[in-house]
């Protein structure tokens, strides 16, 4: 979007020096009729009220920022534990991500069995049930006396209360993200490509390796950097499932729920440098997935 | 090219955002429901409490316009019983709101019943959070008409905002004690167990108000705790313990009673170290101050205490 204003601020500022003035009223007239085919007037009325709506809220967090402080309260040591420790597990759940979600995605694009919809509808389930549902899900799976837990527990593995539990509760719900971006894109891409491959004489790993991965890598990457976002912010799993202790399980968001209750501007400026990461990481995707568009 | 699951997220984002909005929204607003019903059904049963002339003055302040006569026939109706009580119960009649530290749950929940049975055509709605939570509501403009905290830093906090007339009163304290899963089986007997090897023990962080009482008990007693977590409220550290996650965790008395069964209770001598004092106040965005007054009056009175008393709450001072 940044983009496109700054194409038309350029096409304005150079226009006038241009001998002809006449094409630019014409270019510009093209694009206004272009952007109202089929598009009610009214309908920007609405449009406009959900970006206000889902923008003033973060104008009036920045607002709040203390900004004397800024610097001071984000590289606290709580503050760059919380960070640190959020950046590592939500890189370590993008690659669990990547690692189970595609074949996941793969079968539920190409695979052709009984069952498939209802295994497409449990992928989908992290993403519609609230965190912390996720978290008691996991605590009584993983847990001490969880199903596997105990097991686990045995073998002297323990991963309550530890890294790895931040680590599977992010990916827990961040899985479906890779999942459905991946499964759309090998959908829209159709088999012709792989079946060509086939008749050449290409095994099916091998089709998989150089036709179909790289015909939907730009999907691959966006999913990734979705995953990434929401591992990212995840809550409300790690906090009943994990636990809280600096350095170890306190991810950012935890950190700033913490803060809220005894310093509220680090709260805010954590928040804030949490909505920083997160437009960094949608606008990566969006700009990626333009480009796979083409 | 992947436009259509990704409009799926935004949708399903977008209805959650709406959800959650209206789930919070009803909460705050429901404090103002139910202001008009109930006055139909004052009973004239009820005898004319003293609160109940507060509220017929604040009533005739509020229809200033008629003057002396409307302050001399209320006045003249507290004399006989019957009018009185049909000019408290329509002023009294209104919903007060009560912001309550989590912990207040059960007793509070029980003395609202009281609430509604002392005072008929009265209505008592709590919202039960963390203390500091509830303050920074109450500064975002929250409607309440009283707020009880866990601990009286969270009182500073809203006193020092302007948010309570007058002075809070302390009504019940609170102490540590250690929880277990049923039947110890880690053999936790006396606080410096706890710093044991092998023990995996689950306390507040020293943010919230529990977690500021064990740091308090630490320092009494020189015990370091390495705990495995370091949770956001006591329920947190409870739920760790009952779901047999930790082996041990510090919460408050009244949270080891309220549990029954599922945990065993250590006490612990040094917890006297660090009591917790709940204070109680009327707020001055407060609607209906009289009513407001009449609940906390309930609290600090003897029916109050002994619902207080029996979840395993002390005696203030």
């Amino acid at each position: 979007m940044a983009g496109r204003v700054r194409q038309e601020t350029a096409t304005l500022t150079t226009s006038p020096s241009r001998s002809s003035r006449s094409p630019e009223p014409a270019r510009r007239s093209r694009r206004r009729s272009g952007s109202l085919s089929g598009l009610p007037r009214w309908l920007f009325v609405p449009a406009a009220v959900t970006a206000v709506f889902i923008l003033l809220p973060l104008v009036a967090m920045a607002l709040r920022v203390d900004w004397g402080n800024f610097g001071a309260l984000v590289t606290s040591e709580s503050s760059r534990a919380a960070l640190a420790l959020s950046l590592r597990t939500a890189l370590a759940s993008t690659v669990l991500c990547v690692l189970f979600g595609t074949p996941m995605a793969l079968v539920l694009a190409r695979g052709s069995f009984r069952g498939l919809a209802v295994l497409r509808s449990f992928v989908l389930l992290p993403l519609v049930l609230p965190p912390v549902v996720g978290g008691i899900a996991l605590l009584y799976t993983f847990g001490r006396r969880g199903l596997l837990g105990q097991w686990l527990e045995v073998l002297g593995i323990r991963i309550a209360f530890s890294t790895t539990a931040v680590v599977l509760a992010q990916t827990f719900v961040a899985i479906p993200f890779l999942v459905l971006s991946l499964e759309g894109a090998l959908r829209t891409a159709g088999q012709r490509y792989e079946a060509v491959a086939a008749t050449l004489g290409a095994r099916p790993t091998t089709v998989l390796r150089r036709v179909t991965i790289p015909l939907v890598l730009p999907a691959l990457i966006s999913g990734s950097v979705l995953s990434f976002a929401r591992a990212l912010g995840e809550f409300g799993a790690t906090l009943t499932f994990a636990g809280s202790l600096q350095g170890v399980t306190r991810t950012l968001p935890l950190e700033i729920y913490l803060q809220r209750e005894d310093d509220a501007d680090a709260a805010v400026a954590l928040s804030l440098v949490l909505v920083v990461v997160a437009v960094v990481i949608v606008v990566a995707t969006r700009t990626r997935q333009a480009e796979g568009a083409l | 090219m992947t436009s259509s699951p990704r409009l799926l997220i935004a949708a399903l984002a977008a209805v959650g955002l709406l959800a959650a909005g209206c789930g919070s929204g009803s909460e705050a607003g429901s404090g103002s429901t139910g202001a008009s019903t109930p006055a139909a059904s004052a009973s004239p049963a009820a005898p004319a409490p003293s609160s109940g002339a507060v509220t017929s003055g604040t009533a005739t302040s509020a229809t200033a316009t008629s003057g002396t006569t409307t302050a001399t026939s209320a006045a003249a109706a507290t004399t006989s019983s019957g009018a009185a009580t049909a000019t408290s119960g329509a002023s009294a009649s209104g919903t007060i709101t009560v912001f309550a530290a989590a912990s207040l749950k059960a007793t509070f929940t029980a003395i609202g019943e009281t609430y509604r049975a002392e005072n008929p055509g009265a209505d008592v709605v709590f919202a039960f959070a963390g203390s500091s939570d509830l303050v920074t509501q109450l500064q975002g403009g929250a409607p309440a008409d009283v707020f009880a905290s866990a601990d009286t830093n969270t009182m500073t906090k809203a006193t020092d905002a302007d948010l309570v007339t007058g002075a809070p009163v302390d009504f019940a304290t609170n102490t540590l004690t250690i929880v277990t899963p049923p039947g110890n089986p880690a053999g936790i007997t006396s606080f410096a167990d706890l710093a044991r090897e092998g023990v995996s023990e689950v306390i507040c962080a020293p943010a919230v108000p529990c977690g500021s009482a064990t740091k308090k008990v630490e320092d009494a007693t020189g015990v370091t705790l390495t705990p495995v977590s370091e949770e956001q409220s006591v329920t947190d550290v409870l739920n760790k313990v009952e779901t047999g996650e930790a082996d041990a965790g510090l919460v408050y008395v009244t949270d080891a009673t309220n549990a029954g069964a599922k945990v065993t209770a250590v006490p612990f001598a040094e917890s006297a170290g660090a009591v917790n004092t709940y204070p109680i106040g009327v707020l001055r965005s407060s609607a209906n101050a009289a009513a407001a007054q009449a609940f906390v009056d309930l609290v600090t009175g003897p029916q109050g205490q002994a619902v207080l008393e029996a979840a395993g709450f002390a005696a203030a001072g």
